[in-house]
């Protein structure tokens, strides 16, 4: 009777400290209907993996603005799959430079999100590419 | 992921098994009744551990450095956090891990954030049913935190053992305001934020309250001051919760029939859940329940008439 809900982690790897993205984003999710969860600022790969594991998301979006995407990003998704988390979208969002987005995409990050993307428009990518069934 | 297998993995303790099989109560996905009836006869090994109170009373914190306690006497640690939804999205901001991130990768803890979604009372509908597979799981201690509560977020008493109700310093006469409600069902109570002012005055107003009430079962509530920050006053919380626990597993008549209202309490619960859900399922349920919603909002139609309209619509 309860329709499924979409469940995202929103998590800030490495050491800078901005979060206003993260948490814009968190609130577009929630005011579209989503559950997400914040882990706050200044996350390891393991603890973002281990979180994402426990709390069965969908979708993992990491807030990345100090430049280490190439090593954190590709990390946390291999760190997914070894879980057996293997249809989990990881979506990165922050100062990515635009060569660097095909490498992310090749190591298993589902997409890439840049400064002036529309909340909307994130909205809408996870609702169309979620997997349908739990 | 097979429904058999999935039992059991989750009584294997797997994480992944465990993570899954909450969200499938979670969302009523099917075989989640199944689920939980299979996993039934594994229950009951958990200490439970209840932590309530006023939003901002460091609730999280607390829980945090109860949990680090235990791991380091080697127990395993199931965590279930709850937060409200958003009553117009349906959605939720989860945030309690923030400050648990200490015990995140560990692998004897399990933190679950869940949302309450719509669900009043300071739990989630299937926060019993999570509680029950990280005990099937093989936790020794599972700690459930609810929302932020004020006075009638009771429900608490379903999910756990040992219940505590946690304040703050200076709350003052607040305290009065909350004589009922979740003053009644607290089993332990702790002040946090001992370091600060008020702290004494805050005791002796709580102190004079319990000294009034009179609790069935004659538990004397105790009072632990704690500084969760500074990991202080957790030895004597954990042993506050060990004597009620002791106590209360003493099967004297009145923890008995505590016991059963609990249990009915459970029962009406899922019946209401179970009725609705077959009222709804029906064809056009949904579409009738759209338009009727909308005539009583226009005030065409009072509420009354259209619980009836719905009613017996169902039974054609």
């Amino acid at each position: 009777m309860t329709e499924r809900k979409i469940r995202v982690l929103v998590a800030k790897p490495g050491l800078d400290g901005h979060d206003r993205g993260a948490k814009v984003i968190a609130r577009a999710l929630r005011d579209a209907g989503m559950e997400v969860i914040y882990t706050g600022l200044r996350q390891t790969p393991e603890m973002i993996a281990s979180a994402a594991l426990q709390e069965d998301v969908d979708a993992v979006g990491i807030s990345i603005l100090s430049g280490a995407h190439k090593t954190l990003c590709p990390r946390i998704v291999d760190l997914l799959r070894e879980n057996g988390m293997d249809d989990t979208l990881v979506l990165v969002g922050g100062i990515v430079p635009k060569e660097d987005i095909d490498e992310l995409k090749t190591k298993g990050i589902s997409e890439v999100f840049l400064p002036g993307t529309s909340t909307e428009d994130i909205v809408r990518y996870l609702r169309e590419n979620v997997r349908e069934t739990a | 992921m097979l429904q058999g297998d999935l039992i059991e993995r989750v009584l294997a303790g797997e994480p992944r098994a465990v993570a899954r099989a909450i969200s499938l109560v979670e969302d009523t996905g099917p075989g989640a009744s199944g689920l939980m009836k299979a996993i039934f006869p594994h229950t009951g090994k958990a200490l439970v551990v209840g932590i309530t109170g006023a939003p901002g009373a460091g609730k999280s914190s607390l829980v945090d450095k109860l949990a680090l306690h235990y791991k380091d006497h080697g127990e395993k640690i199931g965590i279930i956090a709850v937060d409200p939804s958003s009553p117009f999205s349906g959605g939720a901001i989860l945030g309690d891990r923030i400050r648990m991130s200490a015990l995140g990768t560990d692998k004897n803890v399990f933190i679950r954030s869940m949302a309450t979604r719509g669900n009043l009372g300071g739990l989630s509908r299937s926060t019993v049913d999570a509680v029950a597979i990280l005990d099937a799981a093989g936790f020794d201690k599972v700690i459930v935190e609810t929302v932020g509560v004020g006075q009638d977020e009771v429900e608490i008493v379903k999910a756990a053992d040992v219940s505590v109700v946690v304040l703050v310093p200076g709350m003052g006469d607040d305290i009065q305001a909350i004589k009922a409600g979740i003053m009644e069902i607290g089993d332990v109570f702790v002040i946090n934020k001992a370091d600060r002012e008020g702290v004494i005055r805050t005791q002796k107003e709580l102190e004079a309250l319990l000294s009034l009430a009179h609790r069935p079962d004659m538990w004397d509530p105790p009072i632990v001051k704690t500084v969760a920050t500074e990991s202080k006053g957790i030895e004597d919380l954990s042993a506050a919760i060990e004597r009620y626990a002791a106590f209360n597993a003493s099967e004297h008549r009145s923890a008995k029939i505590r016991k059963r209202a609990i249990a009915k309490w459970r029962l009406l619960e899922l019946l209401r859940e179970r009725l609705l859900a077959d009222l709804l399922s029906g064809n056009g349920a949904g579409e009738r329940l759209e338009g009727l919603s909308r005539d009583v909002a226009e005030k065409k139609l009072d509420p009354y008439s259209a619980v009836e309209s719905l009613l017996s619509g169902a039974k054609q």
